[in-house]
């Protein structure tokens, strides 16, 4: 199989996936007795579902650039919603349009422009410095550590971590050369699925409340469930990686525990800052970050894994 | 007009210009929507705001000295956003500023007017300008929508020409109330108060 045919054959498995998701919601709400805000959330989800992987799709057909602006309409949205949410001061101006308009371009510009060594550590070094430089120049000290923190933690969450997903199409796999969107996409689809099973186990099985405080939906049970499966799906897909079954198996559930522990720590910053969702972006889902903060914590460790074992 | 579908796609690719029917659903009723000021793009977003079907019936009220003062940002508020001018400052006994918007309003337009006359750097607005007064008497009719708009004061503050793109909602109230024989003080505070309340 070519790994364009093995391309289309995923995305016509999502779509399949999807139709018999939507012919179960669309069933479950014409049999209802009386309205269910869970059912019609679950109608949304999987509604909104449908346009997230057309735009995914597009992308990947596409090519290559077409990802990485992708993803850098993603951070950009998700640091949008970051920033509205969080507090800051008018001497924060500069650097925030900074954040944006420079911040973003740079970061997935050397994505496409390959440059590996730029790329790790353009933000954590150039941009951790000129922000906060820029901040001063404003001349505000007024909490001045607090919201500089504020501003490079969002930039870290929602530019460098996202940014690692289309960086995975640079990686050189010996044997592998070609295929890297596939990589892409199995980490998408076992984050996402990962996502999706502990919500339908967490629904169905779900009686231990495992953050009670920092995010009431997760349940012991829902995440059991939703680890087994995902590291299930992800040892059967090994096919389109690098990967061996056993390895793809082991790499599954490293981006399930990273994306469980995202979901986790973003949940517990968007509560610290006052909301319930980060935007409503999304039907259904909520705000950008409230679909990406599983690949957020996710996305930089399996990169950087896959490029240490096997490039 | 193609400069509109341009200004109304940046508004909401940028600056989200998202609508929240609070406290009126949109409808084609006759309206005057009037709101807190503190950005250049407060006149963009609430617009961009509007469903397409409102919007085409609906004019921003833009200060002649600002928005015609050249070529490009007169073209901009005729021809993309479909103001209207006044002047503001010093006042010509024999003319009434508010004249362009009776004509608007005689028209059956509705129109979006920021009351305080100028930009705040606040997220709370100043005291209204009794312009929204004169013409709430003069048209009974038309409905009184206070509108919010949230982060705009952060977004593109006065002195700023970059933004920082937030989520710039515009939330819109419940109709004002008209209370006979109210005067002007009273009125103007009652509609700062129910912009206020919507802040909240």
């Amino acid at each position: 199989m070519t790994p364009d045919h093995k391309l289309y054959l995923v995305i016509g498995g999502v779509v399949a996936l999807l139709a018999i998701a939507t012919l179960i919601t669309e069933t479950l709400r014409r049999r209802a007795k009386e309205p269910s805000a869970v059912i019609d959330n679950l109608v949304a989800r999987v509604r909104a579902w449908w346009g997230m992987v057309a735009i995914f799709a597009a992308a990947f057909v596409l090519g290559k650039n077409a990802t990485i602006v992708m993803f850098a309409l993603a951070s950009f949205y998700a640091l949008r919603e970051f920033v509205t949410l969080t507090p800051t001061r008018p001497a924060d101006h500069r650097s925030l349009s900074l954040a944006f308009f420079l911040g973003i371009p740079i970061q997935y510009g050397l994505i496409a422009a390959d440059w590996y060594g730029l790329f790790a550590i353009f933000l954590p070094v150039y941009g951790f410095l000129t922000l906060p430089a820029v901040s001063a120049l404003a001349g505000d000290p007024e909490d001045f550590l607090a919201r500089n923190a504020k501003i490079q933690w969002g930039l870290m969450i929602c530019v460098y971590c996202i940014s690692h997903v289309p960086a995975l199409l640079t990686l050189q796999i010996p044997g592998y050369a070609g295929q890297n969107a596939l990589l892409l996409f199995y980490l998408m689809l076992v984050v996402q699925i990962s996502d999706v099973l502990q919500y339908v186990c967490g629904k169905l099985f779900g009686k231990h409340k495992l953050a009670p405080v920092v995010s009431p939906s997760k349940t012991v049970e829902g995440l059991i469930g939703g680890a087994a499966g995902a590291v299930a799906v992800g040892a059967g897909m090994a096919w389109i990686t690098p990967f061996s079954p056993l390895q793809a198996a082991g790499m599954a559930f490293v981006i399930v525990v990273m994306g469980f522990l995202g979901g986790l720590a973003l949940s517990a910053v968007k509560r610290s800052l006052g909301a319930k969702d980060w935007g409503d972006m999304i039907k259904g889902h909520g705000g950008m970050l409230d679909r990406m903060d599983s690949v957020v914590f996710a996305a930089p460790i399996f990169f950087h894994l896959t490029r240490y074992f096997f490039t | 007009m193609w400069l509109s579908t341009i200004l109304t796609g940046a508004a909401r690719a940028l600056l989200g210009a998202s609508a929240r029917w609070q406290g009126s659903p949109p409808t084609l009723a006759q309206r005057l929507y009037f709101a807190n000021h503190t950005s250049h793009a407060d006149t963009i977003v609430l617009w961009s705001a509007l469903p397409a079907p409102l919007r085409k019936r609906t004019r921003p009220v833009a200060a002649a000295d600002y928005w015609g003062a050249s070529a490009a940002r007169r073209f901009i508020a005729l021809k993309g956003l479909n103001a209207v001018l006044i002047k503001r400052g010093p006042r010509d006994p024999n003319v009434d500023p508010l004249a362009p918007l009776y004509e608007a309003l005689d028209a059956g337009q509705s129109l979006i007017l920021f009351p305080e006359g100028t930009r705040g750097h606040e997220a709370l607005p100043g005291p209204f300008k009794s312009g929204l007064f004169h013409l709430a008497q003069r048209y009974p009719n038309v409905e009184l929508i206070p509108v919010y708009l949230e982060n705009l004061h952060r977004s593109l503050p006065k002195g700023e020409w970059l933004p920082v793109p937030l989520n710039c909602a515009a939330r819109f109230g419940a109709p004002l109330a008209r209370v006979g024989g109210e005067d002007k003080q009273a009125f103007l505070e009652r509609a700062r108060a129910a912009v206020v309340e919507l802040s909240r």
